[in-house]
């Protein structure tokens, strides 16, 4: 969005002075063109995204309140709330300190295979959720490299809880690094070189000056890396195993309910899913809200 | 590691480095060679039977396809949303631009068993169908219309920004010179728009393949007929056919790393296309 988008969305503006309005008229469209296309392009996203959103809750909610408490307060609910949100506690600040670590590396000095090692961080994002799972059974499965090894000392890596954070860490790895990138690179790094030279170590640098500058880039990136640590299924699903009240997170809870016919407590479980992706978005708005706010603070 | 970079004053490059190659290579790199490597103990013909049996075609026909539908749906649709959010105002706006990234951010599961209900024979959508004699829910169109839901925002919101760039004069320019709307759209405003919804196109082609979640309670899930690709990687893993999965899955990386070099080669060319003008 360019600032001048922004402007016109917070302010009531006023009539477009008339040299624009006939401006406009070369440059758009008749009435009827413009209300048709709004039409086709709204229908098309009622259909495809309001509808689906909107089933959810009233799937959730159709045999009553009392039944929806229920199905999210059952112990093998609450046992995937607890999982899910550990797995995320657990891959979301692994993966900021890469992140981190990853765009200082990349945006503030010059080396070689540079642009290799950016393809090579957004992997993940390219291969199937269900090939991301396999390949850790093929590591630490029984039958994989690790497999006889672990067996001996008795650690469960796969089928187990180990396993279902380590695939959403898989699966997450590019969301931070991949926001503070391209946002870095661009600031530069005359302000970290000048608080090098006024006598500044690293840290003091890094916490002092670089943090403040990409607080809302890193804030971005940690909330998509969170919706997508908790309500990831295939990688998941792979190497979980299944097991009821243990290895189950809420995106598996809620196939099992589902397979087990129970729908209206699958929808319910799977409302907690949708609010998490409504706050996910809502939170994603505001900070690029403040994000372009403070651009346009420090344009001027 | 000195002589790879050139000289500055900032302190921390070897520990960010070295720690980033160390991230990427215990979780990301070592992890997918696993599967080259197993897969590696297989002899040629027996890789090829492997991937090539006729249920496993049958997969690969669904899953190539309907991916290729959707993702055309979705540069048709993705590109008038993109057009109405930037150059027309209407109510609500701000919310639809907000929601358009839903697929990115609800969990495959749910969406799955939404659009299952939604297409089902009695569901608020499938309802209407279902007496013309269509079933959408547990056949091929089913997962069509879950592969076109998750790719949805990827049009959207690479066409967006260039749109917003997009210089007025030169649309000016189309129309003093005599061109219609039509002609200004088609000769002027899409080959610019051209790179940039051919990216979409392929993030969501490349999305689509790969998708699992959402599209197995739609599916139907049966051989030959509705099974997608990562589907039967799943059920080879839970026969114990480990070779079978994998060799399944190296064919589905290297499809990946294609369609990601397909990918950066489009962006490259978006961004030259883009600030030439």
């Amino acid at each position: 969005m360019t600032p001048q988008s922004m402007t016109t969305a917070a302010l009531p503006t006023p009539a477009p002075a008339t040299d624009l309005g006939h401006r406009r008229e070369i440059t758009s469209e008749p009435a009827w063109v413009r209300k048709t296309l709004i039409g086709t392009a709204l229908t098309f996203l009622t259909l495809f995204l309001f509808v689906p959103l909107i089933s959810v809750f009233y799937e959730a909610l159709k045999k009553g309140v009392d039944a929806y408490l229920a199905a999210i307060t059952e112990p093998d609910a609450v046992a995937a709330i607890q999982l899910t949100l550990t797995a995320a506690a657990i891959a979301v600040p692994v993966n900021l300190v890469f992140g981190v670590a990853a765009a200082w590396a990349i945006a503030k000095f010059e080396f070689r295979g540079k642009s290799l090692l950016i393809t090579l961080i957004d992997l993940p994002f390219s291969v199937s959720p269900v090939v991301s799972g396999l390949i850790y059974v093929l590591v630490f499965g029984l039958q994989g490299w690790l497999g006889p090894w672990l067996a001996e000392y008795d650690i469960k890596i796969i089928f187990a809880v180990p396993g279902i954070v380590l695939a959403t860490i898989f699966v997450t790895v590019p969301f931070i690094a991949r926001e503070l990138i391209p946002l870095m690179q661009a600031q530069g790094s005359e302000e970290e070189e000048a608080a090098v030279v006024l006598g500044a170590n690293g840290w003091q640098t890094f916490f002092r000056v670089t943090l403040p500058n990409i607080k809302w880039g890193l804030l971005y990136g940690t909330i998509l890396c969170n919706a997508r640590a908790m309500g990831e299924f295939g990688a998941v699903s792979v190497v979980s195993g299944h097991i009821r009240g243990s290895t189950n997170t809420l995106p598996l809870h809620v196939e099992i309910l589902y397979n087990e016919y129970n729908f209206a407590a699958a929808f319910a479980v799977a409302s907690l899913l949708a609010l998490l992706a409504l706050v996910t978005l809502a939170l994603k708005t505001l900070v690029e809200f403040r994000n372009r706010q403070q651009e346009n603070i420090d344009e001027h | 590691m000195r002589a790879l970079r050139q000289h500055s004053v900032l302190p921390g490059f070897n520990l960010a480095l070295g720690f980033t190659l160390l991230y990427l290579s215990l979780i990301v790199l070592i992890p997918l060679s696993a599967a080259f490597i197993r897969t590696s103990a297989l002899t040629w013909p027996e890789f090829w039977d492997a991937v090539t049996t006729p249920r496993v075609l049958a997969s690969y026909r669904l899953t190539f396809g309907a991916s290729f539908a959707a993702a055309v749906v979705n540069a048709i649709f993705g590109l008038l949303v993109a057009w109405v959010l930037v150059r027309y105002r209407f109510p609500g706006k701000k919310l639809v631009d907000a929601l358009v990234d839903l697929p990115f951010a609800l969990p495959t599961a749910v969406a799955g068993i939404a659009l299952t209900a939604l297409y089902a024979g009695n569901g608020w959508i499938g309802q209407f169908f279902e007496p013309i004699g269509v079933k959408i829910a547990f056949t091929p169109i089913g997962v069509f219309i879950a592969l076109t839901f998750i790719g949805l925002p990827f049009v959207v919101r690479t066409v967006q920004p260039v749109l917003e760039d997009l210089e007025p004069e030169l649309e000016e320019a189309a129309a003093t010179l005599g061109a219609n709307r039509l002609q200004t759209f088609s000769r002027v405003i899409l080959p610019v728009l051209l790179p940039a919804l051919m990216t979409g196109f392929a993030l969501a082609f490349a999305r689509a393949i790969g998708e699992y979640g959402s599209v197995i309670f739609i599916a139907g899930n049966m051989p030959m007929i509705s099974e997608i690709t990562p589907l039967l990687i799943i059920t080879k893993l839970e026969q114990y056919d480990y070779a079978g999965a994998t060799a399944l899955a190296v064919v589905m990386l290297v499809i990946s790393f294609l369609m990601l070099l397909i990918i950066n080669v489009l962006q490259w060319w978006s961004r030259r296309r883009t600030s030439a003008i």
